[in-house]
C-alpha cells in the first residue's frame, strides 16, 4: 500500500542529493516512508534476540526448585534416581519431588565432554587435510566433487546418522575396530590411565564412547572442512607467489603460507564444530548404550551425554507426578544451553579477531 | 616433478636445505602431506558412499509404493505430515527471517545491529534439543497446548529464521550499491526501490537460503519428539494444538528402536528423508548456479 504513494515533494528530493539515508518521501497517511518497514523490519530482528533470552529465561524458571534441590553437589554426583514415582511427592529443599530422588551430572558431563574430544581429535585433521586438498592440489572437478560430498553430509539428517552408526557402523567397530586398539594397550606397561584404553568391548553392536565419538567427528567434518575451505580460498594470490617464486612446491605452500594465514579461522570453526559435538542428540543417542547414573567405565562401554539423556529420558521423566524429573532435566538443558553459548561465543570472538566470519547453520 | 624439485631443493654442493635438512626431507614432506590430506578425503567419503549405500539399498531392496500411498502400512501420512510442517515452517521463518535479513543489511547500525546479529548467530549455535524442550516446557506443558503442530512450528522457526536472516543479509549485502543509487538518483521512493530493485536482485540468494533452511528443518527430530508427539499415525491436521502429528524423522527414530517390520519402515523413511533433503539442497545449488551463469554473461 505504501508503495503507491503521493508523488515525493520536491523539497524531499533536494534532501536526497546531499545523502541516501536522508531521502524520505511520505504516503497519504502522512507517516514517513521509511519507518514503517524499517520497524517491521525491526521487529523480526528482534526476534532472534528474544527468543534467545527466551530460552534460557524459560529454562531457569523451570530449574530453579531443581537448581535448589539438586545443590552444586549435582555437577559432582554420578547417581540418576527418580525416587519412588509410587507414593506422592515429598517437599523438602524448596521443591517438591518423589521421595528419595536423587541426581548427578557428572557421566553426563563427562560424556558429553569425553564423545566431543574424540569427535575434534578425528574431524580436524581430517577436515583441513581435505580443505587443503581442495584449495591447493586437486583439480577443479575433483574439489568439486569433494565439495558436493561435504553439502551431501551435512544435508543427511541426524537421525539417519544414528541409524546408519547404530546398525552398520556399530557392528564393525565391535568386530574390527576395537579389538585390536585394546589389544594394543593390553601390552603396554600397567599405568592405571591406560585401563581405560583397554576391554572388555560392549557386546551390543559397539554401542559406546568411541562410536559416538566417531558419529559426531563424521557430522562435524562438513562445517569445520567447508569453512576451513572457504578460508583458505580468501588467501590472498601474492603470498602464495611470492613463495613458489622462492622456490617452494605447493605442498610447502600451503603448509607455510596458507595454513598460518587462516590459523584463527580454523581454530573459530573447530570451536564451532566442538559446539555442535556438545550438543547433537539423536544420533549420540541411538549409539551411546544411554548408560545412565554412572561414569564411562573405558573407551567402548555404555555412556550418556546431556542431550541425548534429554531424549531418552522423556519417557522417564512424565512418570513423575511431581514434575521433579522434568525440572531437573530443564536445569541440564540449561548446564548445555550455557556451555554450548559459551563455546559459540568463544569462536566467533576469536574468529572476529582474525578478521573472517563464521558460517551460521551446519556448514552447507 | 622430482627432478625439477631436487634442483630447486638446495644447492647441490651441500645437498642440505636452508634449515641443514637433506634434500630428500622435502620431497618425503610433499608426499607424506598430500597423501595425507588424499587420505583426509577417502575418510570423508566412505561414510557418505556407505550411508547411502544403507540407507537406499535397504529401502529400495523392498521397495513398495504402497510404502508411499498406503496411509495404513505405508508412510503417507508421515510424509503429508512432514510436508505440512516444513511449508509452515517455510512461511513462518521465511517472513520473519526474511524481514529479519532486511533490517540486519538496510537499517541496522552500529551496536544494536551487532547485537542482534550476533543474537542470531549464536542462537543457531543452540542445540536443536535445548530449544524442543524449552518448547515443551513452555508451549506443550505449560500453556498446555499438549503434542501440536503450533509448537513444533515455532520451535523450528525459531531454529531456522537465524540461517534465512543470515543468508537473506549477505545476498542483499552483495547487491552493488550502484543499484541502490541509481534507483534513489531516479527518485525512486525506498520501499519500492527495496522491493523492487535490491531485493529483487537478491532474491536467488534469498531463495537458496530458504530452501537449505527447510532442508534443516525437514531434517529436525529431537525438537519435534517433544513438541509435535511421539509415533502417531496422524496426518496432516488443522488443529494447532492438542493434535499430533506423524513426520518421517520420528518413523525413523522409532524404527530403530522397536525393530521388525518397523525397521523396515525407518530404512523407507530414511530413504525418504534423504531424496527430499538432497532435493532441497540441489535446488538451491541449481539456482547458484545459474544466477552465476547470468552474471558471467553480462
Amino acid at each position: 500500500m505504501l508503495t503507491t504513494s503521493d508523488p515525493v515533494p520536491p523539497s524531499d528530493t533536494d534532501d536526497a542529493s546531499l545523502s541516501l539515508s536522508s531521502m524520505k518521501g511520505r504516503s497519504r497517511f502522512g507517516m514517513n516512508q521509511e519507518t514503517l518497514p524499517r520497524l517491521a523490519t525491526g521487529a523480526a530482528a528482534l526476534v532472534p534476540l528474544l527468543a534467545l533470552v527466551g530460552v534460557v529465561a524459560i529454562l531457569a524458571w523451570k530449574a530453579y526448585p531443581a537448581i535448589r534441590y539438586n545443590g552444586l553437589g549435582f555437577f559432582g554426583r554420578s547417581t540418576w534416581y527418580l525416587g519412588n514415582t509410587n507414593v506422592p511427592g515429598v517437599k523438602s529443599g524448596g521443591a517438591s519431588h518423589p521421595p528419595g530422588a536423587n541426581y548427578g551430572a557428572l557421566p553426563l558431563i563427562a560424556g558429553t565432554v569425553l564423545s566431543s574430544a574424540i569427535a575434534l581429535l578425528f574431524a580436524v585433521p581430517i577436515s583441513i587435510g581435505a580443505a587443503l586438498a581442495i584449495v591447493e592440489k586437486l583439480p577443479r572437478r575433483a574439489s568439486n566433487a569433494v565439495g558436493m560430498f561435504l553439502e551431501v553430509l551435512a544435508g543427511i539428517p541426524s537421525v539417519v546418522f544414528g541409524l546408519w552408526a547404530a546398525l552398520t557402523l556399530g557392528p564393525v567397530m565391535q568386530s574390527d575396530v576395537e579389538p585390536p586398539i585394546a589389544s594394543v594397550f593390553d601390552h603396554l606397561p600397567d599405568v592405571p590411565v591406560l585401563n581405560f584404553f583397554r576391554g572388555p568391548i560392549s557386546a551390543s553392536e559397539g554401542q559406546g564412547l568411541l562410536t559416538a565419538g566417531v558419529v559426531l567427528a563424521i557430522m562435524i567434518i562438513p562445517i569445520i572442512a567447508a569453512t576451513t575451505r572457504d578460508l583458505l580460498r580468501q588467501v590472498p594470490r601474492l603470498p602464495k607467489e611470492g613463495a613458489l617464486a622462492l622456490g617452494m612446491n605447493d605442498w610447502e605452500v600451503a603448509r607455510k603460507v596458507s595454513l598460518p594465514w587462516v590459523r584463527s579461522g580454523i581454530i573459530g570453526a573447530s570451536v564451532l564444530g566442538l559446539a555442535r559435538a556438545l550438543g547433537e542428540t539423536m544420533a549420540v543417542a541411538m549409539v551411546s548404550g544411554a548408560l545412565l547414573g554412572d561414569l564411562p567405565k573405558n573407551l567402548y562401554l555404555g555412556m550418556s551425554t546431556i542431550a541425548a539423556t534429554i531424549v531418552t529420558q522423556l519417557d522417564g521423566a512424565l512418570s513423575d507426578g511431581t514434575g521433579f524429573a522434568t525440572r531437573t532435566l530443564a536445569e541440564v538443558a540449561l548446564a548445555l544451553a550455557v556451555i554450548t553459548l559459551l563455546t559459540n561465543i568463544g569462536a566467533r570472538l576469536l574468529v572476529k579477531r582474525g578478521g573472517a566470519a563464521l558460517p551460521v547453520g551446519r556448514g552447507v | 616433478m622430482s627432478t625439477l624439485d631436487t634442483e630447486v631443493t638446495g644447492p647441490s654442493d651441500s645437498g642440505v636445505d636452508l634449515y641443514g635438512r637433506p634434500a630428500w626431507h622435502r620431497v618425503m614432506a610433499y608426499w607424506l602431506g598430500w597423501g595425507g590430506c588424499l587420505v583426509a578425503v577417502t575418510l570423508i567419503a566412505i561414510p557418505i558412499v556407505s550411508i547411502l549405500w544403507g540407507v537406499i539399498g535397504r529401502a529400495l531392496a523392498h521397495w513398495q509404493w504402497s510404502v508411499i500411498t498406503s496411509t495404513t502400512t505405508g508412510l503417507r501420512l508421515d510424509i503429508l505430515g512432514t510436508l505440512e510442517l516444513v511449508a509452515g515452517v517455510g512461511i513462518v521463518a521465511g517472513i520473519i527471517g526474511v524481514a529479519s535479513g532486511v533490517y540486519l543489511a538496510e537499517y541496522a547500525s552500529g551496536r544494536f545491529g551487532s547485537l542482534l546479529r550476533g543474537a542470531a548467530e549464536v542462537l543457531a549455535g543452540v542445540p536443536s534439543i535445548v530449544l524442543g524442550y524449552v518448547g515443551y516446557v513452555a508451549l506443550s506443558i505449560t500453556f498446555h497446548w499438549g503434542y501440536s503442530l503450533a509448537a513444533a512450528l515455532i520451535v523450528l522457526s525459531a531454529l531456522t529464521i537465524p540461517y534465512i536472516a543470515k543468508s537473506t543479509e549477505s545476498a542483499l549485502r552483495q547487491v552493488p550499491t550502484s543499484y541502490r543509487e541509481g534507483a534513489d538518483g531516479l527518485g525512486m521512493p525506498p520501499l519500492r526501490s527495496l522491493t523492487r530493485i535490491t531485493m529483487k536482485a537478491a532474491l536467488p540468494g534469498i531463495t537458496t537460503g530458504w530452501l537449505v533452511a527447510l532442508a534443516i528443518a525437514m531434517g529436525e527430530t529431537a525438537p519435534l519428539l517433544y513438541t509435535i508427539g511421539e509415533f502417531t499415525s496422524v496426518g496432516p491436521t488443522s488443529h494447532l494444538t492438542h493434535q499430533p502429528v506423524g513426520y518421517l524423522t520420528a518413523v525413523v527414530y522409532y524404527g530403530w528402536q522397536n525393530g521388525g517390520p518397523d525397521l523396515q519402515l525407518g530404512y523407507d523413511a530414511a530413504f525418504m528423508l534423504v531424496v527430499l533433503i538432497l532435493a532441497l539442497i540441489v535446488g538451491a545449488r541449481i539456482i547458484v548456479a545459474l544466477t552465476q551463469r547470468h552474471t558471467e554473461k553480462n
